[in-house]
């Protein structure tokens, strides 16, 4: 099975009670993986209100997901 | 990560700009590296944990990060400055962790030939940092409660 690291921060974290897990590379794009990962997890945040990132880098949602990679769901940001 | 020195935490690169820092930092040494015999001026910005938050009273706060995009989008914020802005260099720390009221959460530091080029880049480096750095603020209240900020973007909330 080829599969990728999913990466929670936040409210996300939270919500899924894990930091990171491995999950399969079988989504169509970003945005599907998402909301099979919401579902799961009950994150309360649309899509339109994240961001992604792959490999450490923001990407778009229509990307198709790498094996291997690792990609982070990025919650509206309130630094400073 | 948490250093010891009395210099902010810096990443990899000796030539980073943007930094997070897992403990408190001085200004002074911060503010030191960017003197320059071409700048006749010097803007900052202190960002301060206050305590209360619309309307509730805030105990303190902790930010996490994803240090290793927040990093990258650091810099680039702290580059477009200095394409945008005529200055001759800009830092920003940015606290990470547990901190308390009326602790520093984040420093911005331009220098300048000239005040207008100093004041504007120093306000569009705190800016995007607030609107795009991956840092988050998990905030705990006088009630008990507790919770992280998401805000929504400026056109649909605030």
């Amino acid at each position: 099975m080829s599969t990728l690291t999913v990466l929670y921060f936040a409210s996300l974290r939270d919500a899924a009670g894990i930091a990171s897990e491995s999950v399969p590379a079988d989504a169509r794009d970003l945005r599907g993986l998402y909301e099979t990962l919401r579902a799961r997890h009950g994150f309360a945040l649309p899509v339109e209100r994240l961001r992604v990132a792959v490999d450490g880098a923001f990407a778009r949602w229509d990307e198709a997901p790498r094996a291997g990679s690792e990609v982070a769901f990025i919650p509206p940001v309130s630094g400073g | 990560m948490a250093h010891s020195d009395t210099s902010a935490s810096r990443s990899a690169a000796p030539e980073a700009r943007f930094a997070l820092s897992a403990a408190a930092f001085e200004i002074a040494p911060l503010r030191a590296g960017l003197l320059s015999a071409q700048a006749g001026a010097y803007a900052s910005f202190e960002g301060w944990v206050r305590d209360h938050h619309g309307g509730r009273a805030v105990l303190g706060l902790r930010y996490e990060s994803y240090a290793e995009l927040a990093l990258s989008e650091g810099e680039k914020v702290l580059a477009e400055a200095r394409e945008r802005f005529a200055i001759v260099d800009a830092h920003c720390v940015h606290r990470v962790g547990d901190l308390a009221i009326g602790e520093l959460a984040v420093w911005v530091g331009v220098s300048a030939a000239h005040r207008d080029a100093a004041f504007a880049a120093c306000r569009y480096i705190i800016d995007e940092t607030k609107a795009r750095v991956p840092i988050w603020k998990h905030e705990r209240y006088a009630d008990g409660d507790a919770d992280w900020l998401h805000p929504l973007p400026p056109a649909a909330g605030a």
